[in-house]
């Protein structure tokens, strides 16, 4: 295939303990570390490793959201991708609409496959592949932890709850990275000094969709319920007694 | 009036526990009418044990060929041809349902409300975000139908003295051929599920390899306890990637949870937060489980463990 496009959304670090703001207005953000979505890492390093099997000739890498989204871009391109679009927006993006900006970039380039993470840890939505592939008419593979391209079709083992399955799509479908589908690679100094180089088109979100969606909107934010200090026991014998007592055993 | 389809999981056998779950959510909307569809290759069984379960209306059994395994592109068309009408469609948040429930609402134009915790109307609903870290109440559009999944671990199942009627839809729509199931590889095992275990014992990279996992096994093989295991230790090796506990993998909520050699990191305890009683087996006192922890003991798994279940056995 010609191209992969593959989604880079910027989201809070995964080390960051992430609290609700006082007013319960939001999250805190301002001063938190961003990262690329621990998903979209292994989605694009898959991409990558296509292209180096000689399966794919140019690895797009998308994001939509604030000018500083270039950050993880950059980043992208650093890893080994060949470009990169920045669809720049200043609300937040529902997942429905994100599914309509990553469809109208598609029908722009024309991708054999699109890889996106299986969930954005910010929202834990989970959505936005399938939705994109529903509107696309094409097939999607959820929650890959391998996936082999074999000309025109590809083969996808998928993490269930049942275990792993195995399916076979047409292309161009859109497939959603799981944590074990590989280990993305390090960032090396020299693909930072190359990647400044690389392109990086800025685009606004109304030169590819104007019509709004009817969104789900946030009411208010709290902080989940703390869990009660527990005990500490001092041997195995405590611990069978602190369980009889609790009616556990 | 609200009136709400559940798309029901099952093994074309009987229905998957997540179904009765999903059916008590829905019966916390008030002033509603619950309908449950069953996509499957042959649904008798199915529809009669779900016909049973309290507070459903109507079973519609959609029979196809193509259901024998759900594939979400091929089931969500049906979906959409059974949903006039209906103003809430909900599934499971397990992977069948995380897979199927997007795509059903983009092909109805709307958005999807992922993993509800709580109704407090019809159309405003609270979900966890960040890992748990914090849980949003939103609302819904009253324009357009609502479209969600369930976090079934907040909700227990409903019971069985019901009786709903069993009515059959014929599909007259193509399905595509462009997505095809090959196989799964499904580990078999007599202990109880994950996913609705009373009592688990999860296991973590401290276990060091699958022949030491055993012992998560014996200990929990000797109460009838289901076993998990943290993302570490299902990244080395040691078991199969469904029993991952956790932000990514299952979220449970046992009466009793026992992590061994596990750090609790916050994705993990995102997956136990609802547990009961969460014991916490660790040999560096730090650890962040203990945190959490209903009970916790500092000591070395090698020693504990045996030990735990000679005394339990
Ligand atoms: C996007 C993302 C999603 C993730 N999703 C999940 C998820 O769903 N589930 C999940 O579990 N993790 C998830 N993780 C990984 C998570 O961040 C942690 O890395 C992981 O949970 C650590 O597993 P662990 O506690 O087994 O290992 P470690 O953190 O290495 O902890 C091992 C613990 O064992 C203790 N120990 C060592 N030897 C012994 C001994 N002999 N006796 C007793 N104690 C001992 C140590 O003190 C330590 O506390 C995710 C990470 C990311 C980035
Ligand atoms: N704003 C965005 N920019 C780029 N990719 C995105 C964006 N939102 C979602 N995605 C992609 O869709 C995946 C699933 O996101 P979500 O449905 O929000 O959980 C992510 O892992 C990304 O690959």
């Amino acid at each position: 295939m010609e191209k992969i496009l593959v989604g880079l959304k910027r989201v809070v670090d995964y080390n960051v303990r992430v609290r609700v703001r006082p007013d319960n207005s939001g999250v805190e953000t301002d001063g938190v570390k961003m990262s690329i979505n621990p998903f979209d890492e292994i989605a694009l390093e898959e991409a990558l490793r296509i292209k180096e099997r000689g399966q794919a000739q140019e690895i797009i890498v998308v994001s939509i959201g604030a000018p500083e989204a270039q950050q993880q871009l950059r980043t992208g391109l650093a890893m080994g991708a060949d470009r990169a679009i920045l669809v720049e927006t200043a609300e937040a993006v529902s997942p429905l609409m994100t599914a309509k900006l990553f469809l109208a970039l598609i029908q722009r380039e024309k991708p054999g496959l699109v890889i996106l993470g299986k969930q954005g840890i910010d929202h834990d939505n989970n959505q936005t592949g399938q939705m994109l592939s529903a509107l696309w008419d094409r097939p999607q593979a959820t929650f890959a932890s391998k996936l082999e391209i074999n000309g025109e079709t590809a083969r996808v083992t998928r993490e269930v709850d049942a275990g792993l399955e195995v399916n076979e799509i047409d292309l161009p479908a859109v497939v959603t990275a799981d944590l074990r589908l590989n280990e993305p690679r390090y960032v090396k100094l020299p693909d930072i000094m190359k990647a400044k180089n690389k392109p990086l088109d800025v685009i606004t979100r109304d030169e590819l969709v104007t019509a709004a969606t009817a969104d789900i909107q946030p009411v208010t934010y709290e902080a989940p319920t703390e869990r009660e200090k527990g005990v500490m026991v001092e041997d195995v014998a405590g611990l069978v007694t602190a369980l009889k007592d609790k009616g556990l055993l | 009036m609200s009136k709400i389809l559940i798309i029901a999981e099952h093994t074309n056998d009987t229905a998957n526990a997540s179904t009765a779950k999903c059916i008590q959510c829905a019966t916390e909307i008030p002033n509603a009418e619950i309908d449950v569809a069953v996509f499957s290759d042959n649904g008798e069984s199915v529809a009669n044990e779900i016909a049973k379960m309290d507070g459903v209306t109507k079973v519609i059994r959609i029979e196809h060929d193509a259901n024998s395994n759900p594939m979400a592109a091929l089931i969500a068309p049906q979906v959409i041809s059974i949903s006039k009408g209906y103003t809430h469609i909900f599934g499971p948040s397990t992977t069948f349902g995380k897979d199927l429930m997007p795509r059903v609402a983009a092909l109805m134009d709307v958005n999807q409300i992922s993993d509800v915790m709580e109704i407090l109307d019809s159309h405003k609903f609270k979900q966890p975000i960040y890992a748990g870290n914090a849980i949003v109440t939103v609302e819904a559009p009253t324009t357009v139908p609502v479209v969600a999944t369930v976090r079934i671990a907040s909700y227990r199942a409903v019971g069985s003295s019901g009786s709903a009627q069993i009515e059959s839809a014929e599909l007259d729509i193509d399905l595509p051929s462009h997505s095809r199931f090959i196989g799964i590889q499904a580990a078999t095992s007599d202990r109880p599920d994950l996913q609705t275990a009373a009592k688990v014992v999860s296991g973590g990279r401290a276990l060091g390899s699958e022949e030491n996992f055993e012992i998560i096994y014996d200990l929990a093989d000797s109460f009838g306890a289901g076993v998990g295991a943290s993302r570490a230790a299902v990244d080395a090796g040691y078991v199969p990637n469904e029993m991952q506990v956790g932000q990514t993998g299952k979220i449970i909520a046992p009466d009793l949870y026992i992590a061994i050699g596990i750090s609790g990191a916050i994705q993990h305890l995102t997956g136990i937060k609802d547990a009961g009683t969460i014991v916490a087996i660790n040999k560096d006192a730090e650890a962040p489980i203990f945190e959490v922890a209903d009970i916790g003991l500092v000591g070395d798994l090698f020693d504990v463990v045996p030990e735990l279940k000679a005394a339990l056995g």
